[in-house]
């Protein structure tokens, strides 16, 4: 096998100090596939417990604890870095033509950060655990819950930075490191969502550290922010953190939304439709995410017009959703599509993210929230979103990019099979729950009354489902790590600069630095060689 | 099968039908759009699949389509923004003359203060066709009152009132839950709602040993002596407390406020707040000695000191 980053160097210390942008999302590829299944574990013991009405499996404080992990394990550990930390890490500079991002050290250092917030989070767990649930609410996190809020909190705080010096290095590195002639228009989607992802978390990751802080002000020193009784107020919690943890919605769906937009593309042989609306939906998605953060409080005592504008601003983000929704799916049209691994997992996002977007626009209308806020509703919409949404954008695109990263391909019958299973089981999960909702099921309970057992039951039925799929990917794609066939540089015929070098790539990931002289996504038809559109000409040539 | 098993709840308010109704328009929205995508994206790849079709054809985009289902989407949600918005506004307009009835929240039970002394926890008993308005208030950590069949739910603050009305239309007995997480046993603070008619709710109430609100706000007004300085005729070291609910509070150091229940609270556990005008902040403040409850019922009995009627109970009468 000739030379590559991955056996550039084989010592354990090569990894650790490794300044490689391809070995940086490797450690966060790693990590965050730990923190995926002790999410995923919590979330087994739970509806393990909901199969029955009776909280009759584990304590009322055990079950608090577990969804409490659950959540922030899942959001902060999981979901928010998971494709910018990882794919974004690996194919930004590829995709821009760039030998690193711009400051490889930082990035380095975000991995090293990202780890210590998890072991702070870990030591929460370990100590007993946090039962504030993800939200940590105030005044029950600031002065009433006895767990490890103070443990959980830093670890939250700190993960924040690591996000945030991810970001700064994707915005300096798309602004400054794309290749000659590649201009902002010509950037694959997936660079542009990235970039809206990352205004995001610089923007939005300062309010939610502030918060944290002041919590453990509270906490620790009985400054009077949040609690009434020292002469706080209650709400004003919700407004910072709900000012940060909205967008983060957006922060954990737009990255996947580019990894549809290139499946998508290479699958049916086309050019996206609408390359400018998508990118600058994007954008939309990332500005008007800032402004519907009051939604989430539609009953908790705000005013009435703060209600109407929220609702109001919360249904035009629906728009460039729609849009970007509607343009995918012209892009198949007249196309040449083929069912591949990723394309099962991109054609599956749509879907799900759909059904997310329009029960969200629900969630939205005032009325109705009132009924369905705090209820199975929301948790069943929020799973459309973060998991049929963000997950599956995930686990396409390292389906798609796992022959680049690896230089090996997996079974792709079982790719396909892993791909149906987890779209069988994620509904059989969740779309129950938005019965349970409207029936009024209240969230976070540990018991419920028994007229709702059949639905939980099918909800479980389908966790277990939703549970074997996720196992199967880590399974075939280690197996692929020895087993697989090599995959060769461009195994999809796909456009884009990652697929013109080698699988896996060199260190500096070009032989010279490539000049564009394309659209993106310029597929051409079966018969016809595809235009010679990386030229690789140029004097300044890369060791 | 669970008996009673259901995929849709009861409806048992006015409000109940309505939310229904709008709930099945976004229902179909949903399920129109989704069929769409979903019809689309399968027609698409199997009609365009690969093994057959070869030949695709670069399409980069098409401005008039696009402003088309950029369009299309947002009508349909400026018809759910004001139609949610027209339900949402009355669920938050009080009606005008409501059966009063005081709530205090705490980790985890419910408890319910009537008016005429009956009290109840964890149970609510109202009567049907008749607006009935909560006004509640949590002694620790935020709560929710949530009654699925009546389509109604608000959070339930430490230190700040907040309120709900409803109006029961079909007797029966309907779940009641705190849907905000509040710790350990939030799961166990349940309640049920009992619907009676009219007269069955007036003779539950009538059926009780317990004091009315009133009163026991006059025993705690004694108690405290509170009206040492609150006398009367004014000239006490406090203002005046007749007629004071619903009058327009003139503060010191300039501007005025209604004098509300959100008020009336602040003023007795957290006096320096707001010190009226020409009055020294001398008052002490008795948090720590009232709960959320006492404050409701010193509240109740302050409403209840209006000029010329003479409500006071005799053993509360201050010695003038």
């Amino acid at each position: 096998m000739s030379r590559n980053y991955l056996n550039a160097d084989y010592n354990v210390w090569s990894w650790l100090f490794t300044t490689d942008h391809k070995r940086v999302a490797i450690l966060y590829l790693l990590s965050v596939t730990f923190y995926f299944f002790i999410g995923g574990a919590a979330a087994v013991l739970f509806r393990l417990e909901l199969m029955t009405p009776q909280g009759d499996l584990v304590l009322p404080e055990t079950y608090n604890r577990l969804f409490t992990l659950h959540g922030i394990v899942m959001i902060f550990f999981f979901l928010i870095p998971a494709v910018p930390s990882v794919l974004g890490n690996f194919l930004l500079p590829l995709m821009i033509g760039a030998r690193d991002v711009a400051f490889p050290r930082l990035n380095l250092a975000s991995w090293y950060v990202f780890t210590l917030g998890g072991l702070f989070t870990i030591a929460a767990i370990l100590a007993g655990g946090v039962d504030t649930g993800w939200t940590f609410y105030t005044p029950y996190s600031s002065a009433y819950g006895n767990s490890n809020v103070i443990l959980a909190a830093a670890g939250v705080f700190i993960v924040g930075f690591s996000s945030i010096l991810t970001s700064l290095n994707f915005l300096v590195t798309i602004h400054t490191m794309r290749a000659p002639g590649l201009t902002w228009f010509r950037l694959p989607l997936f660079v542009w969502s990235n970039y809206a992802t990352s205004i995001i978390v610089l923007l939005g990751t300062p309010v939610l550290t502030i918060t944290l802080v002041l919590i453990a002000l509270e906490r620790l020193l009985k400054f009077p922010i949040f609690d009434p009784a020292l002469g706080g107020d209650p709400l004003l919690f919700q407004h910072l953190f709900w000012f940060y943890s909205h967008p983060a919605v957006y922060i954990m769906v737009l990255p996947s939304m580019g990894v549809v937009s290139e499946i998508v593309t290479c699958f049916s042989r086309k050019q996206i439709f609408g390359y400018r609306v998508i990118a600058f939906a994007s954008l939309a998605i990332a500005f008007l995410g800032f402004l519907v953060w009051g939604h989430h409080m539609f009953v908790s005592g705000q005013s009435l017009y703060a209600g109407f504008v929220f609702s109001f601003l919360s249904m035009l983000v629906a728009i460039p959703s729609a849009v970007k929704v509607f343009n995918w799916t012209a892009t198949l049209y007249r196309g040449s599509v083929e069912w591949s691994t990723p394309m099962l997992y991109a054609l599956g996002f749509i879907g799900l993210f759909t059904m997310g977007g329009l029960t969200g626009l629900i969630l939205a209308t005032l009325a109705v929230d009132v009924h369905v806020h705090d209820t199975y509703f929301v948790v069943a919409h929020f799973h459309y979103i973060m998991v049929g949404g963000a997950v599956m954008g995930y686990l396409g695109g390292i389906h798609f990019w796992w022959p680049k990263i690896t230089g090996r391909m997996y079974p792709t019958s079982w790719g396909n099979f892993a791909a149906i299973l987890i779209f069988v089981g994620f509904n059989l999960t969740f779309f129950p729950q938005f019965l349970l909702g409207y029936l009024g099921m209240p969230r976070r309970y540990h018991a419920y009354p028994p007229e709702w057992q059949v639905l939980n039951v099918m909800s479980s039925a389908g966790a277990s489902i939703l549970g074997i799929g996720y196992l199967l990917p880590l399974g075939y794609l280690l197996w692929s790590l020895r087993y697989g066939a090599a995959a060769g540089n461009n195994p999809w015929h796909a456009t884009g600069l990652e697929w013109t070098t080698q699988s896996p790539p060199i260190t500096h990931n070009f032989e010279q630095t490539p000049i564009v002289t394309s659209e993106p996504y310029d597929y051409q038809p079966a018969d016809k060689p595809a235009p010679k559109k990386v030229v690789v000409e140029l004097e300044r040539t890369v060791t | 099968m669970t008996p009673d098993f259901r995929l849709f709840p009861e409806s048992a308010s006015t409000f109940a039908d309505r939310v229904d109704h709008l709930y099945a328009f976004l229902v179909i929205v949903a399920v129109f759009f989704t069929a769409l995508i979903a019809s689309l994206i399968i027609y698409f790849s199997i009609k365009y699949r690969r093994r057959v079709h070869h030949e695709h054809v670069q399409i980069t985009g098409n401005y008039w389509l696009e402003a088309t289902w950029a369009i299309i989407p947002l009508m349909l949600t400026m018809v759910m923004f004001v139609w949610g918005a027209k339900i949402f506004l009355e669920m938050r307009s009080m009606p005008a003359n409501p059966l009063n009835i005081r709530v205090v929240g705490k980790q985890w039970m419910w408890k319910i203060q009537h008016p005429l002394g009956r009290a109840e926890i964890n149970e609510l008993h109202v009567p049907m066709d008749q607006p009935v308005q909560l006004n509640m208030i949590s002694q620790d950590v935020i709560h929710s009152f949530y009654i699925p069949a009546f389509r109604v739910k608000q959070d339930v603050l430490p230190g700040y009132y907040s309120s709900l009305w409803f109006q029961a239309t079909k007797p029966g007995r309907y779940h009641l839950f705190c849907a905000e997480y509040c710790g350990t046993n939030h799961s166990q603070m349940l309640g049920t709602v009992v619907v009676t008619t009219p007269e069955e709710y007036s003779s539950w109430l009538a059926n009780t040993s317990g004091e009315s609100s009133e009163v026991a706000g006059a025993r705690l007004f004694e108690r405290f002596r509170c009206d040492n300085c609150h006398k009367t005729d004014g000239l006490g070291d406090g203002p005046s407390l007749t007629g004071l609910v619903g009058s327009r509070v003139p503060l010191a150091g300039g501007g005025a406020v209604i004098a509300n229940d959100q008020y009336l609270r602040d003023s007795i556990l957290n006096p320096a707040k707001q010190v009226v005008a020409s009055y020294e902040p001398i008052m002490p403040s008795y948090q720590g000695q009232l709960n959320e409850a006492d404050v409701q019922q010193l509240i109740a009995y302050i409403e209840t000191l209006k000029p010329g009627n003479a409500p006071r109970p005799e053993s509360a009468a201050p010695s003038e």
